[in-house]
């Protein structure tokens, strides 16, 4: 009887003592192109949290894979506190089986994007195959990369900035626009997985003339494999690209960690946050750092899915569901 | 000279050139398809020096991923080596309806892909799986957690034990077991004095091939891991994540660490072949006859 009331007292006082100063593990599931953003962004918020709650112990992990990859797996139970995904889409499908509130995207501001991308060129130095517009890719012999729409984030962006180029020319319409994306995708001659094993595919097996990528994808991997050996160019007109983040309420709320998961991507909100984005190609929001870093960016002419398609779940039912646009075009060469 | 030695010596050359044109056939497959990749892993993993090198494989995810894939294979190879013996016991021993069924059911992971393998675990323990449900109120995580990965594992490595066991233990019959019966050993000692000297070198091959393909899995992981740096990825996850990275020191790195494993692997097994040479030739011939 003693016994057991010491027992208990003493778990009461454990108790208390780990209310104050929290092991926290946050689970991060990014899609990918976001590794290396993410590695700075975890370093510099665990530092930050730190500091401001001496007690906890933060660890923070992280996932990267094909953005809808990534949803499937979160989906499947693979514990996300947060999500950081390619597109809107992807969130919407975690949130349809009831992880996280269906109006998720306004709880952030700017569409819960912290940071915007567009969709550029890379190609080789010199610009052998003279590549400057989205005509210029479904030129003869002109062989183009870009990964599956089914499985890549990047790749649905590509197609929709090249399906809206096409609508806004002048006397386009559906009928041409889809005409003109069947005709890119008989210039593909392999669809990768992800948007990183496109760019390993161009880059490093040396395989097509010109990339389709997220601008800073393009930026980085020309920093990282040498500026010496490509060259980016930018469309004449191409789609304001915003990859979204949430907090997956469930999983958070069993875990204990809403507070922290929260607190983590608002920093991304940040002068300091926006700073890292900056610095790993990412358009930030923030004026004050966007135009500190205007010379990394090159002006490009967007429009947003909202206009053209009329948002990411019109869109994903169109082309890319099962019998969507994508799935009905003919397979062959040009 | 006699007119029959000039074609017998001639012949006798022809022989010769052919051994020698097929050993040299073989060699240089080898060092083509096997030898030139495996220099290749570590001429890459050493390019930018071993200081890169050592760098790359001192960080945390590295030895993470390292304890995590010799943890699956501990795991996963003694339950494929008590799974191997039985089914082979079982096998070869016993009639039973259903034994062609075992037969095909052992094979079943040979001819299922991987990635397959995987899947039907997502299926089975996923969330949206038939046990998901009931796993999430027990806060069991089962798939995107190591127990996803051991399963992973012991379904892509169940037949190698049985495999490399039946065929010794079906030549090899069942009378030495019958007489130690005969002469009052229970089944136990049958088993250790009897059974299992009989069948341990290929007892050891299997267990060898398994710890391989255990400690190599790709594919079937692949889809149960999830991918969390330094939580569920193993060896040959992390490779592909540090390519991704453009790390390709770190990425050789690492893939040479786990050729290292496996040439540590085929090390012993050569060590153990020449060690007891002369035993493994007496058990061959006594199976044969």
């Amino acid at each position: 009887m003693q016994a057991s009331r010491w027992a208990l007292m003493l778990a009461m006082a454990l108790g208390a003592a780990a209310a104050q100063a929290k092991d926290l593990v946050l689970l991060n599931v990014s899609y990918d192109p976001t590794r290396e953003l993410y590695a700075d962004v975890n370093r510099s918020f665990a530092a930050q949290w730190q500091a401001a709650h001496p007690g906890d112990r933060l660890t923070i992990r992280q996932s990267n894979g094909g953005s809808g990859k990534q949803a499937r797996a979160v989906v499947d139970g693979l514990p996300a506190d947060v999500v950081t995904l390619a597109l809107a889409y992807d969130i919407d499908a975690i949130a349809d089986h009831g992880l996280l509130a269906a109006d998720w995207q306004k709880r952030l501001p700017d569409n819960s994007s912290p940071y915007t991308s567009t969709i550029v060129f890379l190609v080789r130095k010199g610009n052998p195959k003279g590549i400057r517009d989205w005509p210029d890719l479904v030129k003869p012999g002109v062989q183009v990369i870009t990964p599956n729409p089914k499985t890549s984030g990047g790749a649905r962006w590509n197609f929709l900035a090249a399906w809206g180029w096409a609508l806004k020319q002048p006397g386009g319409d559906e009928a041409k626009a889809r005409a003109y994306v069947e005709t890119l995708y008989k210039h593909v001659p392999v669809l990768d997985t992800g948007a990183r094993g496109a760019t390993n595919t161009f880059a490093q097996r040396g395989v097509g003339d010109v990339l389709i990528a997220w601008e800073n994808e393009a930026l980085q991997a020309r920093q990282e494999l040498g500026a010496d050996r490509f060259e980016i160019v930018v469309p004449s007109l191409s789609i304001l690209a915003e990859p979204p983040v949430a907090v997956v309420d469930k999983v958070a709320a069993q875990h204990g960690t809403q507070e922290v998961a929260e607190a983590y991507l608002k920093f991304l909100y940040t002068p300091q946050g926006q700073e890292i984005a900056a610095r790993h190609y990412y358009r930030p929001r923030d004026a004050a750092v966007a135009a500190k870093h205007a010379a990394a960016f090159p002006q490009v002419r967007t429009f947003t899915i909202d206009q053209v398609f009329g948002g990411w779940r019109k869109a994903q039912a169109r082309f890319f569901a099962d019998g969507g646009v994508f799935d009905q075009f003919k397979p062959g060469t040009p | 000279m006699s007119a029959a030695a000039a074609p017998r010596g001639a012949r006798r050359w022809r022989s010769r050139a052919a051994r020698a044109g097929l050993v040299l056939a073989a060699l240089g497959f080898m060092a083509l398809f096997l030898l030139l990749p495996l220099a290749a892993v570590f001429a890459e993993a050493l390019r930018q020096g071993a200081r890169a090198f050592l760098a790359a494989i001192a960080q945390p995810e590295a030895g993470a991923a390292i304890r995590l894939t010799l943890l699956v294979a501990a795991i996963a190879v003694p339950l494929n080596l008590v799974f191997g013996v039985a089914a082979a016991w079982a096998m070869t021993r016993f009639e039973f309806p259903g034994k062609a069924l075992l037969g095909a059911l052992i094979d079943l992971p040979f001819s299922v892909s991987p990635v397959i393998a995987g899947l039907v675990y997502v299926l089975l323990f996923g969330a949206q799986g038939w046990f998901g449900p009931w796993l999430a109120a027990h806060g069991l995580q089962v798939i995107f957690a190591v127990p996803g990965l051991v399963l992973a594992t012991v379904f892509v490595t169940l037949p190698f034990v049985a495999r490399e066991l039946i065929p010794l233990m079906q030549a090899q019959g069942g009378e030495e077991e019958e007489a130690a019966r005969t002469l009052g050993a229970n089944g136990w000692q049958m088993f250790f004095r009897v059974t299992l000297p009989n069948i341990r070198w290929a007892l050891l091959y299997g267990v060898l091939l398994c710890n391989a393909r255990a400690m190599g899995e790709f594919g079937a992981v692949s889809v149960v891991s999830g991918h969390i740096r330094g939580l569920t990825t193993t060896m040959p996850l992390e490779v592909e994540m540090r390519y991704n990275e453009y790390d390709y020191v770190g990425a050789f790195a690492v893939a040479s660490l786990l050729a290292l494993l496996a040439l540590v692997t085929l090390a012993a097994k050569s060590l153990l072949e020449w060690r007891y040479g002369h035993e493994i030739a007496a058990r061959a011939t006594g199976a044969r006859r």
